[in-house]
């Protein structure tokens, strides 16, 4: 039989309708708090009221009286948990106190609002330490972890000092960036069922197989017993990457209460218990000669974490890969603190990083005279200079010119109207394309239908749309023939979505499988009742990769406004050129890229959650005092890209596109902000009372 | 625990429930009535997400107590379209794919039903140049304003204001 259409089908760079679209319009897109579940039992956190300490008494007895209340859970009753490289997730393990704000007990009740309210009869006391939790460049107990998100620490090519000795033009200054939170719209929520020793979570999860694994070696169960499902999750930007306290309540109080129960973190409890960007302090050296070209590049960054986990923000490893500089050097330093453990969040390492990078290249764009494009490109490399290796594709040079063609580069002008001043800033963006091994299954149907069957997920990101479009071309079917199942660990294995690997490695898995079952039907007169399936595992084929660096690139152009006498700042204009591999889809692409340059603003003018020295707390723990963009601060923002084709990456040519529009987007603003004003922002957000005073 | 005997219309259907005083109209939605299209993303009128148009008004269903709404008529997604019916607002949210996770998305399409509703009554907003146009004036300036109590963390926003600038007749 041959399923070969007569005319060459093509869906892959496509403007195809996201496939969910309508049943998200219509609310019939079912997350995770929202699965029907029989007599389901409501559970409700208590954080702990100390930085630092540990619990001395938990008095829950009037809690345990209130009509409705079914159990309180805490560290003196709760069941023992098992193994884990996550602290995090031991709850109810330990007296100890290592953050503010870090789930110390639950009240499981019939309701919400008895379990809410049963909550606040809790009555906790405390041994209390003094705490500490500010961060600083040379804090006495920083170190050099051992990692920085999987990468080595520090690279040291060639010689810094002596290049900076010898260097026309030097640049040396500090930057610095602020805590925020990814505060993903749908609070982070689990519903726990088990039946016998068989457990069901649905979660709200970014990694559907990840959550399963933690949650089975914590409850001393094969991963066969444990089934997490992930649907339709509302966000994450990485803090629903590995899973969070609520998920091991649900499972433990429904096995205490021997009922389903679901757990939904409140927006306040999101800011101390489900990750947030840290706080950064950078120091950029540059050397260069007189026309700019770059001879030393030195980057050292500072981060912080919790004292129940080690996570640091790979601020300087994307330096590592940007600009030739024959003499470089970058290192990070980590303090354990009295915090909740910071995480991934959308472009980790790299947007922070980055604000430095892109902000030490524009004061040397200034020392020098040399236009900031100009400068970009002349610093341009065809090799990845700290490893030597040639990249797959590197089209930087492109993005600048074309951003710089569409924004009208050459004839922007500095204007003065009605008390605003107006100024234009431009930044490299650069995200390194990872891959991670996926498994796929498709199943052809007699009817001629196909399901294709992976545990990817789809955050929002389009996967479910662009995995569609990568199957049917295999399979060179319409779209409507092939169904696309994922979010469920009942399905093959599937690498999790962060680190815009997720539709490269999964695309990568379903192309194969695509490309087998074509093979098979070639060979099939007829197709059984239960269909054909046929399964791949993409494994060998990344390790077979060649040797060659891999990164999308690009370059973000800003127009801002400044009011004179208020400081007040507004971006009246972004435009991104992206250089991201194949483009499967132009509209969820776009969506993708414009939500992250959507967050670069806010990033840049906006975001800090405000840390209480005293209290030892992020106190802006709520929407209306964590700000992020709004509508209102929110212009036109023109994404548009280059594509390339680049086999080497993977068979369908897919970068990813998640992170890299929040890369630079901030440096372009602050840049901008220093054109209009003359005012250099080290520091952000960039505040009202930076730009005041003259 | 105080409970209320409650009637009111939801997307045209009268409801005869039994509540907890305590209840919000978010919550008697979603966990008593399965009518999970509307979102809670904060619980403190902070986010939009969980916007309804009751009697005919947007409101944030969060700070709404259920048994305020004794003989109300709720609108909810659930009452606005159907899959293959879609309400001309929804539909533009589909073209201009003006959503991501879509979990804020909801709410900003009741959101943006009611705000052009009041647009049509000439309510002014912040950034009105006239407090007496009826209708008021309608330009992307003034839907960025009036969109401003949706937060979509995705940052769709660039979308969801051509979607509704569509939608302006
Ligand atoms: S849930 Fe009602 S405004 Fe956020
Ligand atoms: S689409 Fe995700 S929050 Fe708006």
């Amino acid at each position: 039989m041959s399923i070969q259409a007569p005319e060459r089908l093509s869906f892959i760079g496509r403007d195809i309708e996201r496939v969910d679209a309508r049943l998200k319009v219509t609310g019939r897109a079912t997350y995770a708090y929202e699965y029907p579940a029989e007599h389901v039992a409501y559970a409700y956190g208590i954080g702990a009221a100390v930085a630092r300490g540990r619990i001395t008494g938990i008095d829950s007895s009037a809690a345990q009286g209130v009509e409705g209340v079914i159990a309180v859970l805490d560290h003196t009753g709760a069941p023992r948990l098992g193994e884990t490289n996550n602290r995090e997730l031991l709850v109810f393990q330990s007296d100890r106190v290592s953050y503010r704000g870090q789930l110390i007990a639950a009240v499981i009740a019939e309701s919400f609002e008895t379990a809410r309210d049963a909550s606040q009869l809790v009555s906790v006391s405390y041994e209390q330490d003094e705490h500490d939790v500010v961060l600083t460049e040379d804090h006495p107990a920083s170190f050099r972890p051992e990692h920085v998100a999987y990468r080595v620490p520090e690279v040291s090519v060639g010689d810094v000092e002596t290049a900076l000795a010898q260097a026309e033009i030097t640049v040396d200054q500090a930057y610095a960036t602020a805590a925020a939170h990814h505060m993903a719209l749908e609070p982070h929520a689990s519903l726990a069922i088990w039946e016998e020793d068989q457990l069901t979570v649905f979660e709200s999860s970014q990694y559907a197989y990840e959550a399963r694994d933690v949650i089975a070696k914590l409850f001393a169960l094969g991963p066969e017993q444990v089934r997490v499902i992930n649907g339709y999750v509302g966000g994450g930007f990485g803090s629903k990457g590995s899973p969070r306290p609520q998920m091991v309540i649900a499972a433990m109080a429904s096995r205490v209460v021997g009922r389903p129960v679901k757990m939904a973190l409140t927006r306040q409890q999101m800011f101390p218990v489900s990750g947030y960007r840290g706080p950064t302090v950078q120091r950029v050296r540059l050397g260069a000669n007189r026309d700019g070209e770059l001879t030393a590049f030195e980057h050292r960054a500072a981060a912080q974490t919790s004292r129940l986990h080690d996570f640091a923000e790979p601020c300087t490893t994307g330096t590592r890969t940007m600009y030739a500089a024959a003499n470089r050097f970058d290192t990070h330093r980590l303090t354990r603190l009295d915090v909740p453990t910071p995480s991934f969040c959308r472009g980790p390492g790299e947007a922070p990083g980055f604000f430095a990078v892109e902000s030490a290249l524009d004061e040397l764009a200034i020392a020098s005279g040399v236009d900031p494009v100009e400068l970009r490109i002349r610093n341009d490399t065809t090799r990845d200079p700290s490893t030597g290796h040639e990249y797959s594709t590197r089209n930087l040079v492109a993005c600048l010119e074309e951003g710089a063609r569409i924004y009208g580069w050459s004839r922007r002008r500095n204007q003065e109207a009605e008390g605003w001043r107006t100024g234009h800033g431009v930044a490299s963006s650069m995200y390194p394309t990872y891959q991670m091994p996926s498994r796929a299954a498709i199943v052809a149907y007699p009817d001629g239908t196909f399901a294709v069957r992976l545990a990817a997920v789809d955050i929002g990101t389009g996967s479910r749309t662009a995995l569609l479009q990568i199957a049917a071309e295999q399979l060179q079917v319409p779209l409507a023939r092939v169904n696309v199942e994922i979010g469920d660990t009942s399905l093959p294995y599937a690498v999790g979505a962060f680190a815009s690997l997720g539709t490269a490695s999964w695309g990568h898995a379903v192309h194969l499988a695509g490309r087998e079952m074509r093979q098979l039907l070639e060979g099939t007169d007829t197709i059984p009742p239960e269909g054909l399936r046929v399964e791949v595992d993409t494994a060998e084929e990344i390790q077979a990769r060649p040797a060659k660096a891999n990164a999308a690139f690009g370059a973000q152009f800003a127009q801002v406004s400044v009011r004179r006498h208020t400081g007040e700042v507004r971006v009246d204009r972004l435009v991104g050129v992206f250089a991201a591999g194949r483009i499967v889809n132009p509209r969820t692409t776009r969506s993708q890229l414009i939500g992250g340059m959507t967050w670069g603003i806010s990033m840049a003018l906006l975001e800090e959650t405000a840390l209480d020295p005293n209290l030892g707390e992020y106190v802006t723990s709520d929407l209306a005092s964590f700000h992020f963009a709004s509508c209102a601060d929110i212009p036109r923002i023109e994404a548009s890209w280059i594509e390339e084709d680049d086999a080497d990456i993977n068979p369908v040519g897919v970068k990813g596109v998640g992170e890299i529009g929040i890369v630079g987007t901030a440096a372009a603003i602050a840049n901008a902000v220093f054109d209009a004003t003359g005012v250099r922002v080290r520091s952000l957000p960039v505040r009202l009372d930076d730009l005041l005073g003259d | 625990m105080i409970e209320h005997e409650l009637s009111l219309y939801i997307n045209d259907r009268l409801h005869q429930v039994v509540v907890d005083s305590r209840r919000t109209l978010l919550d008697l939605l979603r966990e008593q009535l399965r009518l999970t299209g509307t979102k809670k993303g904060c619980d403190h009128g902070q986010c939009g997400a969980c916007t309804v148009l009751l009697d005919g008004t947007r409101v944030n269903s969060c700070l709404v107590l259920a048994v305020t709404c004794e003989g109300a008529h709720v609108t909810t997604v659930e009452g606005l379209g159907t899959a293959d019916a879609l309400d001309p607002m929804q539909e533009a949210f589909v073209q201009h794919d003006a959503l991501q996770c879509g979990y804020c998305t909801p709410g900003q399409i009741c959101s943006a039903i009611g705000m052009l509703d009041e647009v049509r009554r000439g309510v002014p907003s912040h950034v009105s140049s006239s407090l007496e146009a009826v209708p008021a004036v309608l330009d992307e300036r003034e839907i960025r304003e009036r969109m401003s109590g949706n937060l979509c963390r995705c940052g769709a926003y660039v979308n969801i204001v051509d979607a509704i600038l569509s939608q302006v007749g």
